[in-house]
């Protein structure tokens, strides 16, 4: 219930942000999710979808950092 | 796929494997509060690459396991309504109430549609003027502002035929609620990484000062779930009792403002009665003053609604961490997905179904 899973946002529809929304790719497969809870999400910005609501931007300096502080081996696992 | 595939990475999986056998000195209970987490952390059979010290217990965060028979039996008798169009996701379709489940229902000529997002039921009301469109509103906060921006919408477009029937709970009080209990034996918490996308952790901050429990909010794919226990163990073995984020690319602090906002201006906190623990205080969401038209409870005459006691499913005491699936004697034998007892079989999250869809029969640290 509370899965949500990322996809790539394609193309903006509308701009009134109530009810503003957004075709988003979850790997190919492509469903319009509503992005009234993430107003700042543009076209291309990786976004985090539950229940067929935005519910964040995906940070991808944070992503990456997790990754190479794992990947680092003279940091490694701090 | 982006932000998935890297997270599933073996190499990774395996170094942090060995930093938590090289970290660990004595024995540590922990629990993972999500359901997803637990699917996650049984799917990829990390509960048994942990070292023997490291015992993972299964926590309350599955919406479908947790939402009592009484409101299942409410959900039922709405659902059954010539009027009535009934929408849901479509987990809640099988969970047993006292008599039958929803699927049942449907199979004998109910209108209950399966909705992807609540939001798909603003169109439902609008093609179905004449009927009485009724969501069942269940979920953690992580689906509370989905639910919260439909209620709003509804009054907004003047939707007079479509209502909520409310069962939303929420993660920390069920949290404090297994910390004090006796039989407690829980160390430890991997916490909620998509309820604290939306809510942030500032409430998670006194309830690990207090219980004296470390709290690491944690993601769904097995690098996050191994670093999260990691991160766990490692303030245990230290002595700590902090909330770390070990989710940072989606969660901050104070979560996400504007789903915040949304959840306020619809919803107020409220008791709320768990499958398996009973009534936890402010353990729930309920409609502010102003969407009575919009509440199913007050829109339906649900007197009559009366639930037969528990059966012989464990499922309750799972939840709480207090038993694993296969400590149930139903498990696997008159219990198992194709014919449930109890919705931790039923639920995509539910851990009776996690462990009997990835072979966990038995408990293979016994001899």
């Amino acid at each position: 219930m509370c899965l949500a899973i990322p996809g790539r946002i394609l193309e903006i529809r509308g701009t009134d942000p109530l009810s503003r929304t957004g075709l988003v790719s979850f790997g190919g497969a492509v469903k319009e999710i509503h992005l009234v809870c993430t107003p700042g999400a543009r076209a291309l910005d990786y976004i985090l979808v539950h229940a067929g609501l935005s519910l964040a931007v995906i940070d991808p300096a944070e992503a990456s950092r997790l990754l190479e502080t794992l990947g680092s081996p003279e940091q490694e696992h701090d | 796929m982006k932000y998935l595939d890297e997270y599933r990475d073996a190499g990774l999986s395996r170094k942090l494997l060995d930093g938590i056998r090289s970290l660990v000195t004595r024995p540590w209970v922990l629990m993972e509060v999500c359901g997803g987490q637990t699917h996650g952390i049984v799917r990829h059979g990390i509960d048994q690459l942990l070292p023997p010290e490291v015992e993972l217990v299964h926590g309350p965060g599955c919406p479908v396991c947790v939402t009592p028979v009484r409101m299942i039996d409410r959900a039922h008798a709405i659902a059954g309504r010539s009027d009535v169009i009934f929408c849901s996701f479509g987990d809640m379709l099988r969970v047993p109430g006292s008599e039958s489940d929803l699927l049942t229902l449907k199979s004998r000529g109910a209108a209950i549609r399966v909705v992807y997002s609540p939001l798909d039921c603003l169109r439902i009301a609008r093609e179905n003027p004449e009927r009485e469109v009724v969501f069942f509103a269940i979920g953690f906060e992580t689906t509370a502002p989905a639910n919260a921006i439909l209620a709003w919408q509804a009054r907004e477009q003047g939707l007079t035929n479509l209502s909520l029937l409310v069962a939303h709970v929420r993660v920390p009080p069920a949290m404090v609620s297994i910390l004090e209990s006796p039989d407690n034996r829980v160390q430890g918490f991997l916490g909620p990484g998509h309820v604290c996308t939306v809510v942030g952790y500032e409430e998670y901050e006194p309830l690990a000062a207090r219980h004296r429990v470390p709290v690491v909010i944690t993601g769904f794919e097995p690098v996050d779930l191994l670093q999260g226990i990691l991160l766990v163990l490692r303030q245990l073995e230290e002595g700590r009792s902090e909330v770390e984020n070990q989710y940072p690319r989606v969660v901050r602090r104070e979560g996400n403002i504007v789903a915040r906002q949304w959840i306020d201006r619809v919803f107020e906190e409220c008791d709320r009665e768990w499958r398996g623990a009973g009534w936890i205080a402010g353990s729930g969401y309920r409609l502010r003053p102003g969407f009575e038209a919009h509440d199913a409870e007050k829109r339906f005459d649900l007197s009559g609604v009366i639930s037969a006691a528990p059966g012989p499913c464990l499922s309750g005491q799972i939840l709480q961490g207090a038993k694993k699936p296969h400590d149930c004697p139903a498990f696997g034998h008159a219990c198992t997905p194709e014919h449930p007892l109890g919705p931790t079989m039923v639920s995509s999250e539910g851990a009776c179904a996690a462990y009997y869809l990835c072979g966990r029969h038995r408990d293979s640290r016994r001899p």
